[in-house]
C-alpha cells in the first residue's frame, strides 16, 4: 500500500513536472482567444471530433468537457495504449496541455492515434481553444447547437453501410494496409487507422474510391477494392489493438 | 520441355490437391516445416507472417548470415546525411522472441530439392516442407569491364546495404575540391528502380553542402529512367550545373572502368574520377540458382497467385529474384509478394483460408530536404504474370507542401514496413 501510495505520489510529481515543463511565459498564457475564430478552425477537427449537444465519440473522443478532464479516461472511447500511458502518469487537459498537444501531438503523446501534424499558430490555438471552453466551463450548460462533426456528412448508400465484413478477410486484407500504416495505432507522416468506427472507416474509404478525398495512394488502394473488401477492413481495424 | 516435379505449372486444381493433403503428415513430423532463405524484405515478412499467424502450428526457421540487417531502402539517405545508419539497422530478436521464429545466423549454400534440405555453411542440415527463398540479388560478372567483386572497396557497388553504404558516403565526404562523381547505372532489370537517381540527389545534397564545386557524372545504358522527369526537374531546381547524365545515345552503353587507375571510359572518352559507384547487371541470388530455379534471364519465374516457383511446388521466391511480372524490384514489393506466400504456405500446409492475391507497390524518393516524390501501383495475380491494375506518380511542378507531406509519409512508410518485417 504504501509502494502504490509513493507510485501515485511520484506520478503526480511526474504530471507536476511535466505541466512545468510545458508551462509558458506568462504573456504568452494571456493570449486571448477569439472563439468565433476558434469556431472556424475547428473544421480541422470536425473529421475526427465532435462537439455541442448530442455529439458523440467517433474517430476521436467528443470534446465537451475537455478542459479539466484527466486524458484519456472518457468512458466509452477506446484510447491508444499511449494515450493511456499518458493517462497513468497523470495527464490531465488544461489549457497548457491541450495547446502543447494541438501544437504537436506527437511530441506531448508519442504513438498517440490522433493523425493532426500540428497547428502551429500560437494565436490560432488560442482561438481554437476558447472555442472549446465554450463547451467546458460548464458542461451543463452546452449551447444549443447541431453536433459539429462531419463523419456522418455523406450520401453513401445505406445498403453500402449496413455491410456486415468479414474481419478474417478483412485480417489478409490490412496486410496491405499495414505495410504503411501502423499496427500500434501510432501515427508519423501516416495517419492512424485503428479503431475507426466501422462507419467512419467505411466512407472515409468509399470517398477514396470516388476520389472526393484527394490522396493519390489512398485513391488507388482504395479503388480497387469492393464494397465487401471495405466492410471486411473496416470490421477488422475497428478491434485492432496493437 | 517435360513436365516432371520439377516443372510445375500452377493451376487452381493443383493448389487445392495440395491444400487437400498437407504434405507433413505423411512424413510424421509434429509440425510442418518453413525455412525462410533470406532475412530482408520477403523473408522476414513471409517468416513473421507465417509464424503470427499460424500461431505456433507451423515451425519457422529463418536462414540469414548477418545479425544487424540494413535496409537497402532509406539507405541512399544515410548517405544524404537525413539517416543515422543505426536508424536503418534492424536486428531479429523480435521474430525470435515475440513470434517464435529460429533465426539462424549462417549462410545456406546447397538446396536440395528432391530430399528437400537446405545446408548451412556452418554444416548443418535443415529439412522442409514448404522453403521460401528470397535472397536479393547478386551482380552478373563482367558486366561492367574491369571490375569484379574483388574491386569493391575501390569502386562501391553500395547495392546492398551496411559496410558497402558507409564505404561509399566516406568516399563521397573525402572527394578533393572540385572533385568528380561517377555512377554507372544498371540495365534492366534491377532491384529498385528509382535507386541509383534518389543516389546521385543525396550525393549532391552532400558536394552542395561541402564541395559545391564538384561534378557528377552518370553513365546509363537506359534510354530512360524511373521518374526521369522529376528528377531532372529537381536537379535542375536545386543541383543546377552539378549533374550529368549521359545515356545510350552519348556511349553510357558503352562502359568500362579501371579501379587501379580510378578512370571511366565512357564510350572511349577515359575520365579521372575520385568516386567511382558502380551498380552492375543483377541476376537472382546466387542460392537461387545453385537450387536450378533461376532460368535464362536470371531471375526465378513464379506463379502468381501463389509465389510459387515455376520449377518446384514447394518453394516460394520472393522480391528481387522473381520476374513479378509488372512488379519492380523493391522492398515494399517484396513485403507484399510475402503476405500472398504466406497465406499461400498456411493454406497448404494447415488448411487455413487462402484469399485471392493482391499486390501492390509505392517507392518514394527524395531529391532534397523535404522534397520526395512516389511512384505506385496495385497488382493482381492473372495465369502468366502479376499484372498492373491502376498507378499514379507524382506531378512536375508539386507544392512545396506536398512534396514535405510525400517525405514525411515515406518517413511513416519506413517505419510501418520495418515494422511489418521485424515485429
Amino acid at each position: 500500500m504504501g509502494g502504490a501510495v509513493f507510485r501515485r505520489l511520484s506520478l503526480s510529481i511526474g504530471a507536476a513536472a511535466l505541466a512545468a515543463s510545458l508551462a509558458v511565459p506568462a504573456a504568452r498564457a494571456e493570449l486571448i482567444g477569439d472563439a468565433e475564430k476558434g469556431k472556424k478552425l475547428f473544421a480541422q477537427c470536425k473529421g475526427c471530433h465532435q462537439v455541442g449537444k448530442g455529439a458523440k465519440d467517433r474517430i476521436g473522443p467528443h470534446l465537451n468537457g475537455i478542459f479539466g478532464r484527466q486524458a484519456g479516461v472518457h468512458e466509452g472511447f477506446a484510447y491508444s495504449a499511449a494515450m493511456e500511458r499518458m493517462s497513468n502518469d497523470g495527464l490531465v487537459w488544461t489549457f497548457e496541455t491541450l495547446d502543447a498537444y494541438i501544437d504537436n501531438p506527437r511530441a506531448l503523446v508519442s504513438k498517440t492515434r490522433m493523425s493532426y501534424p500540428g497547428m502551429k499558430d500560437e494565436q490560432q490555438r488560442a482561438d481554437l481553444l476558447a472555442y472549446l471552453r465554450t463547451f467546458s466551463d460548464n458542461p451543463a450548460n452546452i449551447p444549443e447547437a447541431e453536433p459539429t462533426a462531419t463523419g456522418t456528412d455523406h450520401d453513401l448508400d445505406p445498403a453500402i453501410l449496413a455491410l456486415e465484413g468479414d474481419p478474417e478477410y478483412g485480417e489478409y486484407l490490412a496486410t496491405e494496409c499495414l505495410t504503411c500504416h501502423q499496427a500500434d495505432g501510432s501515427a508519423e507522416g501516416i495517419p492512424s487507422i485503428t479503431r475507426w468506427p466501422e462507419e467512419d472507416f467505411v466512407v472515409a474509404m468509399h470517398a477514396y474510391k470516388n476520389k472526393l478525398r484527394p490522396h493519390p495512394v489512398m485513391q488507388m488502394m482504395a479503388g480497387r477494392l469492393s464494397n465487401e473488401e471495405i466492410a471486411a477492413l473496416a470490421a477488422y481495424f475497428k478491434d485492432l489493438d496493437g | 520441355m517435360t513436365i516432371d516435379r520439377r516443372t510445375f505449372i500452377g493451376t487452381g486444381a493443383l493448389a487445392a490437391a495440395s491444400l487437400a493433403a498437407p504434405a507433413v503428415l505423411a512424413q510424421g513430423s509434429p509440425r510442418p516445416r518453413v525455412v525462410v532463405i533470406g532475412g530482408g524484405a520477403g523473408g522476414a515478412t513471409a517468416a513473421r507472417y507465417i509464424a503470427k499467424d499460424s500461431k505456433g502450428e507451423i515451425d519457422v526457421t529463418l536462414v540469414d548470415p548477418t545479425r544487424t540487417y540494413f535496409t537497402c531502402f532509406f539507405s541512399n539517405l544515410y548517405i544524404g546525411g537525413f539517416k543515422e545508419l543505426d536508424d536503418i539497422g534492424h536486428t531479429y530478436g523480435s521474430l525470435a522472441a515475440d513470434y517464435g521464429v529460429n533465426v539462424l545466423h549462417d549462410w545456406a549454400v546447397e538446396v536440395d530439392r528432391d530430399a528437400r534440405t537446405v545446408t548451412l555453411a556452418g554444416g548443418g542440415t535443415l529439412g522442409y516442407d514448404k522453403l521460401i527463398l528470397s535472397p536479393g540479388i547478386d551482380f552478373v560478372d563482367g558486366s561492367v569491364p574491369g571490375w569484379d567483386i574483388t574491386q569493391q572497396n575501390r569502386m562501391p557497388h553500395s547495392w546492398k546495404a551496411g559496410s558497402q553504404t558507409q564505404l561509399l558516403k566516406a568516399q563521397i565526404e573525402a572527394m578533393p575540391e572540385g572533385g568528380l562523381f561517377a555512377m554507372v547505372a544498371p540495365p534492366n532489370p534491377y532491384r529498385c528502380p528509382p535507386g541509383p537517381y534518389e543516389r546521385v540527389s543525396m550525393v549532391a545534397h552532400v558536394l552542395k553542402q561541402m564541395n559545391p564545386t564538384a561534378k557528377i557524372l552518370i553513365a546509363d545504358p537506359k534510354p530512360k529512367f524511373s521518374k526521369q522527369a522529376l528528377f531532372e526537374e529537381g536537379w535542375q531546381k536545386h543541383y543546377g550545373g552539378m549533374v550529368e547524365w549521359i545515356g545510350p545515345d552519348f556511349g553510357g552503353n558503352n562502359v568500362s572502368v579501371n579501379p587501379a587507375e580510378m578512370t571511366i571510359d565512357i564510350d572511349g572518352m577515359v575520365e579521372t574520377v575520385d568516386v567511382c559507384n558502380v551498380i552492375p547487371a543483377q541476376k537472382a541470388g546466387r542460392i537461387a540458382e545453385m537450387a536450378g530455379l533461376t532460368d535464362d534471364s536470371g531471375f526465378c519465374q513464379i506463379v502468381p497467385a501463389t509465389m510459387q516457383s515455376r520449377m518446384d511446388e514447394d518453394v516460394h521466391v520472393l522480391g528481387d529474384a522473381t520476374n513479378a511480372g509488372d512488379m519492380p524490384k523493391s522492398g515494399f514489393s517484396a513485403n507484399s509478394q510475402a503476405k500472398v506466400a504466406a497465406m499461400a504456405v498456411r493454406g497448404a500446409l494447415t488448411g487455413s483460408k487462402v484469399f485471392p492475391a493482391k499486390f501492390s507497390n509505392t517507392c518514394w524518393s527524395l531529391i532534397d530536404s523535404d522534397d520526395g516524390i512516389k511512384v505506385g501501383a496495385t497488382y493482381e495475380a492473372t495465369e502468366e504474370k502479376i499484372a498492373k491494375v491502376d498507378g499514379f506518380i507524382s506531378q512536375t511542378g508539386e507544392d512545396s507542401a506536398t512534396r514535405k507531406a510525400t517525405y514525411e509519409e515515406s518517413e511513416g512508410w519506413y517505419s510501418g514496413i520495418t515494422a511489418d518485417m521485424f515485429g
